[in-house]
């Protein structure tokens, strides 16, 4: 019988410190690989969670360590969720998440198709096309800032081009009506190439042999994209929809870049807003509740889609 | 031999060393401002000091935009990245208040340093925490006021001042209200001059910091505007919201929406030198700051722009700019930031700080019988720190003015609500920080 490198290195161990590591069991052992972990993953995760809960629900400000901290109760819940103005950075947020996951799931889903016909340059293409999620959100905030320039942007001028409208009449970024959709269409000119790419793992993983059952039982091309193409692609959809829809809920730089929220609080996102209160306003015990609201609004909502995504998977 | 080679190599480095390093006790002081001209001028004056001293300068400046929020930071976390900081006039409440900045009485005492040296206003601004009370936590460094310059040689063309006196019956001149600089701002509003489209004004609409309540604020206090019925009563109902100060928000939005280029939404001190510069604009608002540099300038400077105090309407006032200089509470070198102050305090050094672009509060400086001849806008800045009128310096300053920005974009850029809606959800933000604060 050959010694086992445990047995080996038993051996070759002083007598006490062998005694004590042959006394331990493989729980133990187990228990002393992970300990780091999950002390880091206490003090880095849960320990600031379990904190900013106890925060909120109080007055502190982190810019005034020495003023006493009191006890409000649920006071800031009660003020964030009665402040309407609050609740219309949620709404400008739910209506960026909306379009932004639309258009993007729309635009990636037919890029992807199209992509999938294999087209001669279609790798060159699959290049081109993820660009912009290669780049920086920030520098993508700021170049097209100067796109929507009213008097010197590309963007307005390509609106002049094809529709006659003087460009220097509409700001898009400056204008009420227009801002929301100037971030959304920036957020999917970006991101777009991203659930593209997803939506091409998911139709790439598609076996021709169901496509050519399907063409012995004669079913028409329409057929076969509605009861196998879409189906057989919608787990991978889903999935790209939950990543997108976490991304963007707590998009911060991007928007920051090209409005800074505004005009007034028109694009003011939660993030945006949540940042101003607490790093600007310094309301740490207000803005922790409403950090604790967001986090148990997107953690519900991720709970429920993960669920439904789970099913879809299963069918 | 080894020890004659080792003696010389000993002997030789210790002369290079005391050559070469600074006089014994000199430190690396660290100023901390604002990236803008002034700065530039401060960096230069500042080799002075160096030499004197034997201490070394580093100098730290932000970006307008990010300033406060970087500093306000820093100081928060109790930061030794500046041992001397050249803070905004409203962060002295919170700079005395969270003990972040020196006080500096005892030092002023001890070196025969007067407040009553300095101009009353920039003293009552930059240095005084309560406001008003002989508690100094700063030097008054740099006077600042929002001012107006204009195309000097587009005012004096005789085609464009005939179409102005046929189009309004008056004469082209500079503004002597808030309505008549309205009317020229219309007038050259999409006019074209030299084959281009110009525009009446650049104004500050700026969003993320402070610049549309600095923008907005010239023309509340000059419609009359105030914050409190009494001042230190908190007591803002129908002074914040007074019908003048409603009137003046008004007057603003019309401007805004009336007299500036296309897209002009988000713009602070960059984007209106930008505008001035680039020929967009007519006229246009900014910091006296940056006044010597536009004189200076080789294209829009010299004879073509001359500068004016923000005009009247009810009362005559400017909204303050401008910065104290404080010695930072967690610096280590404290006794080296003081000499700064001493030394920045001289007359002679405060006379070659306005020589070099910066603006002195120094009475030597501008009592100066010659002060008013120094510069184009020497007697326009003169006339603006005597109406100067601040936003609040509470500790919670930072809060109060999101508020103030949030609620003036909403309404001049976002078009929501009326003004009187407008500041009266002012009203609420402000008792809401004040009941916090315990001050209500």
């Amino acid at each position: 019988m050959t010694d086992s490198p445990v047995d080996k290195l038993a051996r070759a161990t002083p007598q006490p410190v062998a005694r004590r590591v042959r006394g331990l069991s493989d729980r133990a052992i187990a228990w002393i690989f992970v300990a780091p972990t999950i002390f880091l993953l206490l003090a880095v995760n849960i320990f600031p969670l379990i904190w900013t809960i106890r925060l909120s629900f109080t007055n502190f400000r982190a810019n005034r360590p020495n003023r006493e901290v009191e006890w409000v109760g649920l006071r800031n819940y009660e003020r964030i969720l009665t402040d309407s103005d609050i609740w219309l950075t949620m709404q400008a947020t739910a209506h960026f998440l909306f379009w932004t996951i639309l258009l993007q799931v729309l635009i990636g889903f037919t890029i992807a198709w199209l992509i999938n016909r294999n087209f001669k340059g279609s790798a060159f293409w699959t290049t081109v096309i993820v660009l912009p999620m290669m780049l920086s959100p920030a520098v993508v905030g700021n170049f097209w800032t100067f796109l929507y320039q009213p008097q010197i942007g590309l963007f307005n001028y390509a609106v002049s081009f094809f529709t006659g409208v003087d460009p220097s009449s509409f700001s898009m970024i400056g204008s009420v009506n227009l801002a929301p959709w100037s971030i959304i269409i920036v957020d999917t000119w970006m991101w777009t190439p991203f659930v593209m790419l997803i939506c091409l793992a998911g139709l790439r993983s598609i076996p021709d042999s169901i496509y050519e059952a399907a063409e012995v039982d004669r079913a028409s091309p329409w057929r076969q994209f509605w009861t196998i193409t879409v189906p057989m692609v919608l787990p991978f959809l889903m999935l790209a929809v939950l990543f997108r829809g976490i991304e963007n809920f707590k998009m911060f730089d991007l928007v920051v870049q090209l409005t800074g929220g505004g005009p007034g609080s028109i694009t003011e996102l939660t993030s945006i807003n949540l940042k101003r209160e607490a790093f600007e306003k310094w309301r740490t015990g207000y803005a922790s509740a409403y950090a604790i609201i967001l986090f148990v609004t997107v953690f519900g909502l991720a709970s429920i889609y993960v669920k439904a995504l789970n099913k879809v998977k299963e069918r | 031999m080894t020890t004659t080679k080792t003696l010389l190599g000993a002997t030789a480095l210790t002369a290079v060393a005391s050559l070469t390093a600074p006089a014994a006790g000199a430190e690396e002081l660290t100023l901390c401002w604002a990236a803008w001209d002034p700065a530039n001028a401060l960096v230069e004056l500042s080799k002075e000091f160096e030499e004197q001293s034997g201490n070394t300068m580093n100098f730290e400046f932000v970006p307008w935009p990010n300033f406060a929020d970087r500093m306000l930071n820093e100081l928060n976390s109790g930061g030794q990245l500046c041992d001397l900081l050249i803070g905004d006039s409203q962060w002295i409440g919170g700079g005395a208040e969270n003990g972040h900045y020196v006080q500096l009485n005892e030092f002023f005492d001890a070196e025969g340093i007067s407040m009553d040296d300095f101009a009353p206003a920039t003293v009552y601004a930059y240095s005084t925490w309560p406001k008003g009370s002989p508690n100094y936590y700063a030097l008054p460094a740099m006077g600042d006021a929002n001012g107006w310059f204009y195309r000097k040689d587009w005012f004096t063309d005789p085609e464009i001042m005939a179409a102005y006196t046929e189009e309004t019956g008056e004469e082209l001149r500079e503004p002597q209200s808030q309505r008549e600089l309205m009317q020229i701002a219309k007038f050259f509003q999409g006019r074209e001059i030299d084959g281009q489209t110009r525009y009446g004004a650049s104004i500050f609409t700026e969003r993320g910091s402070e610049g549309i309540t600095m923008g907005a604020t010239g023309a509340l206090y000059a419609f009359g505007f105030k914050y409190e019925n009494e001042p230190g009563s908190y007591d803002m109902e129908g002074a914040v919201n007074s019908a003048e100060a409603i009137e003046g928000l008004e007057f603003y939005k019309e401007l805004y929406e009336c007299c500036t280029p296309p897209g002009y939404t988000d713009s602070y001190m960059e984007q209106s030198l930008d505008a001035f510069k680039s020929g967009q604009v007519a006229m246009a608002m900014n910091w006296f700051a940056f006044f010597p540099g536009l004189h200076a300038d080789p294209d829009i400077g010299g004879d073509k722009i001359d500068f004016f105090v923000n005009p009247p309407q009810n009362v005559a006032a400017s909204t303050l700019g401008g910065q104290g200089i404080s010695v930072v509470a967690y610096s280590d070198k404290k006794d080296a930031a003081l000499d700064y102050i001493k030394w920045f305090a001289q007359p002679d050094v405060q006379a070659k700080w306005w020589a070099l672009g910066g603006y002195s509060a120094h009475n030597s400086v501008l009592n100066d019988p010659g002060f008013e001849a120094s510069a184009p806008f020497a007697g326009d800045f003169l006339v603006a720190m005597d109406g100067v009128q601040d936003f609040w310096q509470e500790p919670a300053y930072a809060e109060l003015l999101l508020a103030m920005q949030k609620r003036l974009h909403d309404y001049i850029v976002a078009d929501q609500g009326t003004a009187e809606e407008a500041l009266n959800k002012l009203i609420e933000d402000w008792q809401e920080t004040f009941e916090d604060e315990g001050k209500l």
